[in-house]
Parts: structure tokens; sequence; C-alpha cells
């Protein structure tokens, strides 16, 4: 059996470890593992995360059980002392011998401590291992002892360096970034880029301290600043270095392997050193004299030197190495890739700056304009997958290469292209090694036929993710062109789309959940398919939320929506924000005595927060008792519909618009739809009740009222569009009765009307012809359709306070009084807040 | 809460020195969940009807470690029975804990049995 010993666990001793096993036959190999940290190998380049959830189990790549499973020793906490080649041995510090045919040395590098005066003093760290962070983390919670404005600095200004200042921030220190060049991420970025990024990072909260050589660390035993000149000095708590690596090639000198004189384990292409039976993979790797600090080319080794050991001696390390990087740095996309600088005698940049905005774009071009050559993106590199394509194949640049940079021009022009253009070898999925052909051939030859197929055949998008809409783009489009219909079905346990599904539960008048699945679908359900039935249920025969309350999402089966801690929310109906000074001493005397924090919302009513489960039932009976109803907040149904105050006060007003809302909410209250609703009401063109950012908004005009459709805020924030003028009440209500009642029928689960109306074939034309004109001939349907869910409202909180069996669902447990525990308040601005998450 | 969550410890049939009398089985709704009180430990119990089967499991999510999965909806994905916590829908397998949609910890999983109409959920404390 041939033996393998690696020294090293970190990521690229682990991948491996994962490509060996992959290849070789089980039980042919014999395999141990030496790694010097105390646990398995962990993910290092999200290190910074190990600050947040505190979770070192979450980083780890596979956990202990993966190593034996496989038939690896591995062999934790063990220093590997010395080898032995002529023996080929290799002996650990605790003095055991192990013999080895093959040894790959994967020892990665340290962090590089300049030698600066007081640099041993206490509080000053590397940012490198799992223990470093805890170490710095206590470090912290004694400084938050001492005082609440601690400061801690970080030395090295480079991507690392960068985010450590993150991970300080999450510590609650104040973090202050040292460097000694003049720029940020010095080998990554060109000075404009930096600039831009520094910026960004300054607005966020982080000092920038550029071109500054540290002399000296001062304090009396632990530190207490930081020395550049005279004169210049910078006061902090705590230091983290960060100043570049140094390779582990220790030994590898003792036992006489060549390596470069600025360290690094001279390796082949193959990954071999000087001794052919020792290689070299990683960060200690010296390969075409440069030692490469990123993940993928330490990969690539390892996938080298496995194939070698196994005897695929044609799989060799390439001669370039693709040195792009795409991250996101403290919450800002930060890309470079190909050559980022370029001497002006290879070719041009194009370049797009807009401070502002904090966006920088800079592309590469050969003077000729037809190739890219490389380039830098901070602040949105959404472009970084299809640019680095180009690149990494040399593809043709479009005529006006600008539009690279600034988009192209006029209707719909996508500079781009399609995903479908690249060539078959170009790699989409770097972690995964897998190309378009891959891809694209999987659907071709039938071998799978869903993205969920070409995920579990080929392993793309499982790595970094950042390959995700280039993946769904080729299976969408290839799928398509081999006449297949990419339908948007609802789950795995229903194949319609939701239009279809409720086109057969009307037909076949199915009524509860479990004949739907029975008859038209399959498996026992998910929390996708059963609220869009509900919802179904509820257009078709007016079900309240109480029909059947555990298909209903999570907020309807208890009627209100559960907020942080698992409290709930309660709000009732202010129909157009209107209430009187009665019933808003009732809001204030429930909140009060059930101790709930208040809050005027931006639907013009008031929100309740921080009921307890048990309480819902109490506190809606003694609001219901004042005139309340449910308010539906919870629900995927008409939340609001929001007014200015109109003709009746205002000197401006051209109509009543309170009133107008009062009856559209009157009218359209307890209606559930595919996602929330929102409605709007303005008395003249200045538009205080903001009508334009809702679902359906009405605005008084000279002559009547315009009616515009198909807005939001939110996200994508989106301006309704006219659907039709100068038209009065009765004909709004008609209209609005058929737009809803039509969305409400074709729109997918959780789509809003905004979304809906780009999917909508025609637009708002086609919108228009349907409801004004009728083209569909469907509008008195419609109409009825909808004035029989409006004569049939009920208020589901009266039916729940008024039912014993209801008001048993209102019960955190089934065996006993007793109240969570679990859930905590704590004080905020005189009222009461859910303790914070810790992660 | 990582304490309280490493408190919940799946629990095998074969190790269970306690059956507790949870609540009657008209207490947990059909195809729905409900939780129940044990010692400090909230249990969430699932009837899912029509697999015929009942579950029990942590009620506490591991994600951001609130009492709430038993509020869930429960389902299945490719047949593996499933619940999906409430507050951001990440699903938990029935049968093994495992998170079905992310890569969080598993949940516990309780031994549980039902006789003359009450629930029995097994602990080996």
């Amino acid at each position: 059996m041939q033996r393998i010993v690696v020294i090293g666990n970190g990521m690229v001793g682990y991948k491996f470890c994962e490509k060996l096993v992959g290849l070789a036959k089980p039980g042919a190999l014999d395999i141990t593992v030496f790694g010097e940290e105390p646990r398995p190998a962990y993910d290092r380049v999200h290190l910074s995360a190990y600050f947040e959830n505190r979770d070192a189990g979450s980083l780890e790549l596979a956990p202990a059980s993966w190593y034996s499973d496989n038939g690896i020793a591995l062999i934790t906490n063990q220093y590997v002392s010395d080898i032995d080649k002529e023996n080929k041995t290799v002996q650990t510090k605790s003095g055991e011998t192990h013999t080895y045919d093959q040894l790959v040395l994967a020892t990665g590098s340290a962090p590089f401590v300049p030698p600066i005066q007081g640099v041993e003093k206490d509080g000053v760290f590397v940012y490198r291992t799992i223990e470093d962070l805890e170490g710095m983390m206590a470090y912290a919670e004694k400084i938050k002892d001492k005082k609440s404005n601690g400061k801690a600095a970080i030395l090295g200004g480079g991507l690392l360096g960068l985010e450590a200042g993150k991970a300080v921030m999450d510590m609650g220190l104040e973090p202050h970034v040292v460097e000694f060049a003049p720029k940020l991420m010095p080998r990554q970025l060109d000075a404009r880029s930096s600039k831009v990024l520094q910026l960004t990072l300054e607005s966020l909260g982080i000092h920038i301290h550029l071109s500054k050589t540290t002399n000296q660390i001062l304090g009396n035993g632990a530190i207490t600043g930081m020395e550049f000149g005279e004169d210049d000095k910078l006061d902090v708590d705590m230091l983290i270095i960060s100043a570049g690596i140094r390779p582990r090639d220790e030994l590898a000198k003792t036992c006489g392997l060549a390596t470069g004189t600025r360290g690094g384990i001279v390796v082949n292409h193959k990954m071999q050193t000087s001794d052919p039976s020792i290689y070299a993979i990683g960060e200690v790797a010296l390969y075409n004299q440069m030692i490469y600090g990123l993940v993928a080319p330490g990969y690539d080794m390892a996938k080298v030197a496995a194939n070698q050991i196994m005897g695929n001696t044609d799989e060799v390390m390439a001669n370039d190495i693709d040195m792009s990087t795409k991250l996101k740095l403290i919450g800002v996309d930060v890309a470079s890739f190909g050559s980022p600088f370029m001497p002006a005698d290879k070719g041009h940049s194009i370049i797009f700056e807009n401070k502002t905005k904090r966006l920088y774009k800079r592309i590469n071009v050969s003077h000729d304009g037809k190739t890219l050559l490389g380039g830098i993106l901070v602040g949105d590199a959404g472009d970084y997958n299809m640019l680095h394509q180009m690149y990494l194949n040399g593809m043709a640049l479009p005529e006006n290469a600008e539009e690279l940079v600034v988009g192209a021009r006029g209707e719909g022009g996508a500079a781009f292209g399609s995903a479908m253009d690249l060539p078959d070898t170009a790699q989409i999925c770097s972690c995964e090694s897998v190309s378009k052909g891959d891809i694209c051939n999987s659907l071709l030859n039938e071998e799978s036929s869903t993205l969920k197929d070409i995920v579990s055949c080929t392993k793309a998008t499982t790595g970094c993710g950042g390959c995700k809409p280039m993946v769904v783009d080729l299976v969408n489009e290839t799928l398509k062109s081999m006449g297949k219909v990419v339908k948007e079905v609802i789950c795995e346990h229903f194949q319609y789309t939701r239009a279809e599904l409720y086109d057969i539960v009307r037909v076949k008048g199915i009524t509860s959940y479990d004949e739907a699945l029975d008859t038209v679908g399959k498996g026992d359900g998910c929390e996708v398919c059963k609220p869009a039935l509900a919802s179904i249920f509820a257009t078709i025969y007016n079900d309240t939320a109480n029909k059947e309350a555990v298909i209903q999402d999570s907020n309807d089966r208890f009627l209100a929506n559960i907020q942080r801690n698992g409290s709930y929310s309660v709000v009732p109906r202010i129909p157009g924000g209107e209430i009187t000074p009665e019933k808003l001493i009732v809001l204030g005397q429930v909140a009060k005595k059930y101790d709930l924090y208040t809050k005027i919302t931006g639907g013009q009513r008031i929100d309740l927060f921080g009921a307890e489960l048990n309480d819902l039932p109490a506190i809606w009976q003694e609001l219901i008792a004042a005139g309340f109803e449910s308010g539906h907040a919870y629900g995927k149904a008409l939340r609001t519909v929001k007014s200015c105050v109109g003709s009746t006060w205002c000197r401006y007003g051209m109509d009543e618009s309170v009133s107008f809302a009062i009856e559209l909410e009157e009218r359209y209250k307890g209606l559930r739809s595919p996602h929330k609703l929102k409605g709007g009401v303005s008395g003249c063109i200045r538009e205080c009740a903001e009508a334009r950012g809702k679902d359906f908004g009405v605005i008084a005009v000279e002559g009547g009222w315009n009616l515009y459709v198909c807005g939001n805020g939110g996200a994508k924030p989106k301006h309704a569009l006219l659907l039709a003028e100068q038209i009065d009440n009765k004909t709004v209500i008609k209209y609005l009765d058929r737009f809803l009642m039509y969305y409400i029928r074709t729109a997918a689960p959780l789509m809003r009307t905004a979304a809906w109306l780009e999917k909508l074939e025609g637009g708002i034309e086609q919108l228009k012809r349907i409801v004004v004109e009728d083209s569909l001939r469907l509008g008195d349907e419609l109409e009825l359709q909808m004035q029989a869910l409006v004569d049939r409202y009920e208020c589901e909180w009266k039916q729940a306070v008024e039912n014993d069996e209801i008001r048993k669902r209102f019960q955190h447990f089934v065996n006993t009084e007793d109240r969570d525990d679990n859930m905590v308040f704590v004080p905020m601005r005189e009222q009461k807040m859910p303790e914070a998450w810790a992660t | 809460m990582e304490a309280v969550l490493a408190t919940y410890q799946s629990t095998d049939t074969s190790a269970v020195t306690t059956w507790f009398k949870a609540c009657t089985v008209k207490s947990i709704p059909e195809n729905g969940g409900a939780c129940v009180k044990y010692k400090d430990k909230q249990i969430a119990i699932f009837n899912f009807v029509r697999k015929n089967v009942w579950y029990a499991c942590q009620n506490l999510c591991p994600h951001k470690m609130e009492m709430v999965l038993s509020r869930g909806m429960i389902g299945d994905a490719d047949g593996i029975a499933k619940v999906a916590c409430p507050l951001h829908k990440k699903t938990f397998s029935l049968e093994s804990g495992e998170n079905l949609n992310g890569d969080l910890p598993a949940i516990a999983t309780y031994p549980i049995k039902i006789e003359d109409g009450f629930v029995y959920l097994g602990f080996s404390e």
C-alpha cells in the first residue's frame, strides 16, 4: 500500500486530501495528515465571520469524521520537526517517526511581523488562526471593561488587513488602518480606485492612515500607541499586524530542499520539490519564482499534486496563474482581474469614476481595441463574471468598448451579450472547475434537466456561489434552445404555475389543501405551496385564515406578525389613517396594560409590538370591543390605503381624498392576494399620500381622478403607471375591481404588482386594454367576483376571539400555562425592545 | 444562548430512560405543531397525519436562537419530512434534524410515541 504523509491541514492541505481520495480506489492508500492547530482545516478566507458568530464549527471545511470515513488518519495539535529524505521518514515533536512513500508539504505561511521596536508588547496580535482571534477578543473585552472608546489599529492596508478592520469593528472598537504605501490594497488597486474604496470605508467608520512608517510601539508593558515620526503618534489600545506573509519553509530548509532566496520551497510544474518524492503546495510553494497567497491557485496546486501522485502525469500547473479576485469587503464590492495596472505601451484604459456614488470601473484594452487585458471594479462588481470570462477567453470586445464600463445606450442594449456567447471551454465555476461545456452538454445529452440536477452532478455554485447567476442563465437558455419551456412551477409538489393552479382549483371545485395535493399534486406539501393554496382558496371561497390554520403562512396562522424574539405585533385597521381621540386613547390603554412598544407605521396606523402569543386573544378582545378590526398587517393581503388630508381641510385640495381612501380601504379590507397590497389617495398633484409608490394610487385632478397602478416602495422602488385619467369615483372602483382581481388570479406567489406588470406581455398598454377596454371580456366576471368577496368579508380576529377552539391556538405551551421564559426584552427610549441577536 | 442550544441533544430510542407524558393527542393540530415544556426544555411536537408519523424536536431554531420551530409549517423535501422556521424559513429534516437549505447545525430530535390518546416523549436524562 502506498503511504502518503501530508504536513499541514489548512485549506490547501484539506483540498489535496479531498482530491486524492476522489482519485484513488477506497483502501488503496494509507494517508496520514499532520496539523499543527488543534482543530481540523477551516475556512481562513472567511475568518472574520468568526467575530460575528463565534462558531468555529461553521468555518470547518469538513468535520473530523470526514477524515476517518475516508480512511485518513488526521493527527492535530502535532508539529512535525524533521524530515529524513534518505530513509523517507518524518519525525514529530513528541518523538514519533512515520514513514512515507510520497510526502506533501502544505505548511502554508506565517504572518510577517516587521522588526519594529516594542512589537513584543501586550495587545499586539497577528491575524491568522482561530486562536489568534480568540486572543484578540479576550483582549478587546478587557479594553472595553476599562473604557468605552477603545481603539485598535491594523498594521497593513491590504486585503487581509481590511478584513481585520471589519473584525475590529465587530469587536466594538474603533478601527484604524495604518498602511506604509500611499494607497489601500496596493497589490490589487490603482490610486484612484483605492481612493474610492477609502472614501467608502471611511464613511463606514474605519479610519485610514496612509504613507505611515511605524518607528516604535509605545507603552509600558502593554501597547498604548504607535509612533510614526516625531510628533506623529496614534493612541491605540491594541494592534493587529497584517503586513504580509512568510512561507513556512523551515522544515524544507533543515532537510536540504531547494528554497528561494526570499523563502518558499522551489517546485516545478508538477509541484515536485528538488526531491521527487516530496511535493509542496499552497502558500509555501515557490512556483515561477512567486508565492501565491490566494486560495484558488492553492487549490489548483492541490489538484496537480494529487494527480501526479496517482500517476496522471499530464496534469501540470499552468504557466500563467490567474490572480483575479472578487470579494465583498465590509459590504463593498472590490474586484480586479488580468493586469489591473497596465503600462501605457501595452494599450489604453477606459475609466469611469463617480465618487458621490462611490463607484470606480476601469478596463484595460489593447491598442487595437480588440482584447481585454484586465481591469478593476470598486463599489459594484456585478459585471465581474462576464468581464473576467471575456479576459480569460480572449473574446472579441464590442465595437464601443466603453459600453462595458458605462452600459449600452438605448433600449435594452446589453454590451455583454449573453453567457451563451462564451466558448465551451470557458470556466464558469472556478471553485469546482466547471466549464460552460460541462453545464450545457449535460443538459443537451439529457443527463440533467434542471438547475438542481446540474448543481448536484457538477457541484457548480457550491463553492463561493459567485457564478450562480451565470449558471442559471446557461441552464435556462440551453433548455430554451432545446425547445423546453422553463415553467415557473410553484414547488416540487405542484407542477403548475399559480395561475394554472387557480384555474384548476376553481374548475374542479377543490376546497381543501389535502384534496388539492391528492388530486393534482404529489408528496406532502411544503412552506411554499401551502400558503399559495390558502391564498387561492381565500380568493375563490373567501375563506379567512382561520379555516385551515396549518396551511397558512406562519404569520397568518397566528393572525399577527412574528417579530425578532418570537413575540408578535398587533396592528388594528385605521382606514385612511383617520382616527377619533376616543379610539386613540383605547390604543394607548391597551398598549400600557400589556406593556407594548408603540410606533406609527408607514401606512398611517399604529403598531403595538412585543405581545406574547398567549396575550393576543385578550388584546384583540379589548380592541374589538372598542370598535377596531384586524388590520391584516400580517397577511399577503390589502394593508392600507394611505391618504393626505384632502379638500376637507387643505387649501390646495381638489377632492376629498380621506373619504375616498376610507371607502376604498373598507371595500378591499381582508382581500388576500399573491403578495401584500397597498393603496394611496392624494387630493391634488402635490401627492402628499405618495400614491404613486403604491400598488394602486388615485390622485385628484381637474375633472375627476387619475388612476395609477403597479407601483411600490421597497427594495426595488417603482412609480405606478397611469391606467386611466379624469374618471369618477364609480369608475375608479370598477377599474380597481378588475385590475386587482386579474392580478390576484394570474400572479405568481409573492409577486407584487410591479413585477407582475413587468412579466405581463404588452405591459401597461395591454393592461389598459384588459381593464379599460375589456378586451378579454372578463370585466363583468372580475367585478362580480370582487363584489362577492366584499359582501362576504368577516373580521378574522373577531372569529378568533369568539371561538374557544381557535383561542387555544394562541398558547406557547400546550401542557402548561407557563410563558416562554426565553423571551427577553430590554429597555429603549422609555419603551422596550427585544434583546439584540447575538449573531 | 449557545449554552441553551447545547442542552438539546438528539436522543436515540434505545437510550430512553424516561417517557414523559407530554399532552393529549388532540392538543396538537393535525399536520401542524405545538410546543410542550419538559423541565427547562421546550420541545416541538408535530402530528404529520399525511405520513401517519409523529415527530419531536427542539423548539429552538439554531439560526437566530428563538423558540419558534413549533409554529412553523411542515411538509416534505424529496420525501423527507421537514419543518420550516417561521422567522426566516430555514428548513430542518424532522427525521435527522439536518438543515436542508443551509449550513446550520442540525436540530435535536427526540423519540415520540402515542398511547391511549396521549403523546409521550423519550428523554435520556
